[in-house]
């Protein structure tokens, strides 16, 4: 049987009635890999003898009863795995290999999991397409001529190619939940200071999510167990955490009120976009909940704000990679890379601090009390991910403007440290679309439950890309 | 024409706790094989983050309450961003526009043995964190650094006066005044040659009846003693007062102190201040104190060194002078008191105690206070003498030291005490003082 198209509970369920093995599974994923990475150049790197060597010491074991016991995992390239490259996607870490492992990695094999290598993105998870890796852009498995999004392109390419059920990814300004929404994926951008920082390769620390794309809001959900929580090594992290993500997942949106935030439907929206949203709209109608419109008026400050703070914090969180102990010369940071460490050294500066930081900084908290005034009237937020389709690849790179703006729906969440589940919502044009789902700190419990009943009548996720 | 020096003070301190500010490694450094205290944190390694030392935190605020500073209840940390090789992360994390204590003082003498004060303003006092140390060597015949980063990442203290002292009498005092405190609180060695204190004085001349601050501002550092803070701010004073009599302005400046050349040699000139690009560390949220945890910490302090000082003035009528030796180390002060309470039940008076500890300079570590007023009461009984028998050991001495008596006899009184002594050789008892000089006076008649 295919078991690449497989859930976590599915895979578990196999291994626990000894449908297949371990091995079995590892095994098919990285024959698929194998097989069709090289048109979608997801993976920088594949651990193909050690994910099998793993595989094979759990099923000696026979031990299933981890929660992510013998799962096949692929990590962005950006979190720090222990005696295996980490390159951030740059040619400044080309060969450096991590001597230790990222609190999500450890706890991910903690859980059971097993490694199958590490994903492409825009290196240093900066960019919207994937375009601005070293290692080459990584394609739309719907349409190979098309961008998977960014910057985890490569998580998201991955999980909807089969490759593997889980990848993880981070999301600075959206960069889980643009690729998972242009490639049918579920993505998971979790409130800041829900899952641990420690370990992965800093972009913009105030503006950094760890997160995961999974092909279900149930694997989502079991990820996040895993990875949720404190752990005495990122000072950002919130203590408490609800015993289990999954428990009221089957409960239903029935009385659940939503917001639409009227300027995240506004006239920037593409028709394609706006058809598909406006079904899912019908679709939560009938599922019981009811919907309102609301406003976040200081929206339109979103990309600006955005693109003051996150330079500025990229700026200082680059410094260390100077080539003196690790990692290559300066002079291999690419162009997008050099343009925010210029942007951000600059509004940092004496005399413009007050006018570009300083200022962005006040903005940021009219930005999270538009979300907090909101949240006292509705459940959650609903709006489309994307303004537009998938783009064609090189069609923005040249513009980096309006790559900027490519996420000017997500980047708000991020400035208001709230969490956002990324959900397929349909096609237009033979490519993915999806919506996100937005609420409350802390509130990821929620909108589980939210996407997983949208999920469950709409079965978009059914639908997988020919490869 | 004459000049007021301004100076101006900031110190850092080495705080002595367990582990570093923002990972687990252990903070001592001194000694130890290079780079063996280090984790990914304090190395800077890609993805790694700080995570606050609470002990240090704390250990900051108590240093600002015991030099009376104010505490901020709301604070935070922020980046300091410069290059260096021994910076691992390329930014240093410290405090910009909150530090944790603010507006405090010390008070000193004006003068070396006035009785007039002077009271210096502290500015801020903050937290930060140690960089990692570079040494220039030749390995294999080849110029090379290298770089030990046990000590990147280790707490520092920095307390940053106003431009208020007048001398160089005023600025050692203050710091004497500063790592007895610092001691006293048991949070740091601030031990000068080992770098747990360091000092950055800054120092221009203003022209006598002017009020503005001069325009120019020259900074030593390399200081690693007292002797040599004093020595420089000397140095500067001169430098600069023969700079300014020939019309010329300083430069703004960093000098280094030259130890072998007794002098002030310039290291760089600072025309421009540095840009730091300073923003508040988003890995650490900012940092909240209510008043309940505050006046915990206040209350937590020991007594400080000024407070016993004048305590055993008062309370055991020591002159000042005594007062303050005992108190520079609150081990001795310890020892003193505990002497004391011995003392009581032997009619030790403490000034006896604290004579026999000063002028002897007793071994507090070794001999026990009980055991030490043994001493002392063994010390001050005397024997009785037969009359006839301390003439004839005089007549003796007398006799046997002509050339002495001679000597005294033509005005060289100090020579009295020789012949004292050989009395009391001769007796071999302890008798009274007072009777062998009358019995001697008498016999020199």
């Amino acid at each position: 049987m295919d078991t690449t198209n497989l859930t976590i509970e599915s895979i578990l369920e196999g291994y626990r009635s000894k449908k297949f093995s371990a091995v079995d599974v590892v095994s098919a994923y990285l024959e698929r890999i194998e097989q069709h990475d090289k048109d979608l150049n997801s993976f920088i790197t594949v651990t193909k003898a050690e994910a099998l060597k793993e595989a094979a010491e759990r099923d000696s074991s026979g031990d299933f009863s981890l929660p992510l016991a013998g799962l096949p995992i692929a990590l962005k390239d950006i979190f720090s795995t222990k005696g295996i490259k980490t390159t951030a996607a740059s040619n400044v870490l080309k060969d450096y290999i991590a001597s230790y492992d990222a609190t999500v990695v450890t706890r991910l094999k903690e859980a059971g999991a097993i490694i199958l290598g590490k994903l492409n993105h825009d290196a240093w998870a900066h960019g919207s397409s994937g375009e601005n890796s070293d290692f080459g852009p990584t394609k739309n498995p719907w349409n190979t001529k098309f961008t998977p999004g960014g910057s985890s392109s490569g998580s998201a390419a991955a999980v909807s190619a089969g490759f593997t059920p889980i990848a993880t990814a981070t999301d600075t300004g959206g960069s889980i939940r643009l690729p998972a929404s242009f490639t049918n994926t579920v993505g998971l951008k979790p409130t800041y200071g829900r899952v641990s920082r420690y370990g992965v390769i800093s972009m913009a620390s105030s503006l950094d999510s760890i997160g995961h794309i999974t092909k279900t809001v149930m694997d989502s959900a079991i990820v996040l167990n895993a990875t949720a929580g404190a752990d005495g090594l990122d000072a950002t992290l919130h203590s408490e955490k609800p015993d289990d993500y999954t428990k009221n997942i089957k409960n239903g949106i029935k009385g659940m009120k939503f917001g639409i935030p009227k300027e995240f439907v506004s006239e920037g929206l593409s028709k394609d976009v706006s058809d598909v949203f406006e079904k899912t709209v019908e679709a939560l109608k009938s599922l019981g909940a009811e919907i309102v419109d609301v406003s976040l008026p200081n929206t339109e400050y979103g990309i600006a704000t955005y693109y003051i703070i996150q330079p500025s914090e990229v700026s200082s969180n680059l410094a260390r990679y100077d080539g003196i102990r690790f990692g290559n010369k300066r002079t291999e940071f690419g162009e997008e890379a050099k343009r925010r460490i210029m942007l951000g050294t600059f509004t940092l500066s004496s005399g413009y601090y007050d006018a570009y930081y300083k200022k962005a900084m006040q903005v940021r908290t009219l930005i999270k009390n538009d979300f907090e005034k909101v949240f006292e009237e509705v459940d959650a937020l609903i709006a489309p991910v994307s303004p537009t389709l998938p783009w064609k690849l090189d069609e923005k790179n040249n513009d980096p403007l309006a790559m900027y703006l490519s996420d000017a729906l997500t980047v708000t969440a991020n400035i208001a440290g709230i969490p956002s589940l990324a959900v397929p919502a349909g096609f237009a044009q033979g490519l993915p679309v999806g919506i996100q789902i937005m609420g409350p700190q802390f509130s990821e419990e929620k909108l589980f439950q939210i996407g997983y009943a949208y999920e469950q009548a709409t079965e978009y996720y059914k639908q997988t890309p020919n490869l | 024409m004459k000049y007021t020096p301004i100076i101006g003070l900031e110190t850092h301190v080495e705080l002595k706790t367990a582990s570093k500010m923002f990972c687990g490694c252990s903070a001592e450094y001194f000694g130890k094989a290079p780079n063996s205290h280090t984790c990914p944190v304090c190395l800077g390694l890609p993805g790694a983050l700080p995570f606050p030392n609470k002990t240090a935190i704390d250990w900051c605020v108590m240093i600002a309450l015991a030099l009376n500073c104010e505490i901020n209840k709301f604070s935070k940390f922020d980046r300091k961003n410069y290059f260096y090789p021994d910076l691992s992360k390329g930014y240093q994390i410290s405090q910009y526009d909150l530090p944790f204590g603010k507006d405090g003082s010390i008070t000193v003498s004006k003068q070396k043995g006035s009785n007039e004060t002077k009271m210096i303003r502290i500015r801020r006092v903050h937290m930060e964190e140690d960089t990692g140390k570079l040494t220039h060597a030749i390995v294999n015949g080849e110029k090379v650094s290298l770089i030990d980063f046990n000590r990147s990442g280790v707490p520092l203290v920095e307390i940053v006066t106003e431009p208020d002292f007048e001398n160089e009498h005023q600025v050692v005092e203050y710091l004497q005044k500063l790592q007895k405190i610092v001691r006293y609180l048991g949070v740091s060695n601030a031990d000068m040659e080992k770098g747990d204190m360091r000092l950055e004085p800054n120092i221009s001349l203003q022209k006598e009846g002017e009020t503005e601050l001069p325009n120019y501002k020259v900074e030593v550092k390399n200081i690693n003693s007292f002797r040599f803070v004093d020595k420089a701010i000397k140095f500067e004073i001169i430098r600069q007062t023969e700079l300014l009599e020939k019309g010329e302005r300083p430069d703004q400046e960093t000098r280094g102190w030259n130890e072998t050349k007794n002098a002030t040699v310039s290291q760089r000139l600072k025309e421009e201040a540095n840009d730091y690009r300073y923003f508040p560390e988003p890995d650490i949220p900012p940092i909240e104190f209510n008043q309940t945890e505050i006046d915990a910490l206040k209350n937590a302090l020991p007594e400080l060194p000024d407070e016993k000082q004048e305590r055993f003035e008062e309370k055991f009528n020591l002159p000042s002078y005594d007062a303050e030796i005992l108190t520079r180390d609150k081990a001795l002060a310890d020892y003193f008191e505990e002497a004391v309470k011995v003392g009581n039940e032997h009619n030790i008076t403490p000034k006896q105690i604290a004579n026999t500890i000063i002028n002897k300079k007793t071994n507090t570590e070794e001999i026990l206070p009980a055991k030490l007023i043994e001493m002392i009461s063994s010390e001050s009984k005397t024997e009785e003498i037969n009359p006839a028998e301390l003439n004839k050991v005089i007549s003796e001495v007398v006799s046997e030291n002509p050339k002495a008596v001679a000597d005294y006899k033509a005005g060289k009184e100090p020579i009295l005490q020789f012949l004292i002594g050989q009395t009391m050789r001769k007796l071999g008892k302890k008798a009274d003082l007072t009777v062998i000089k009358s019995a001697i006076l008498e016999a020199l008649k």
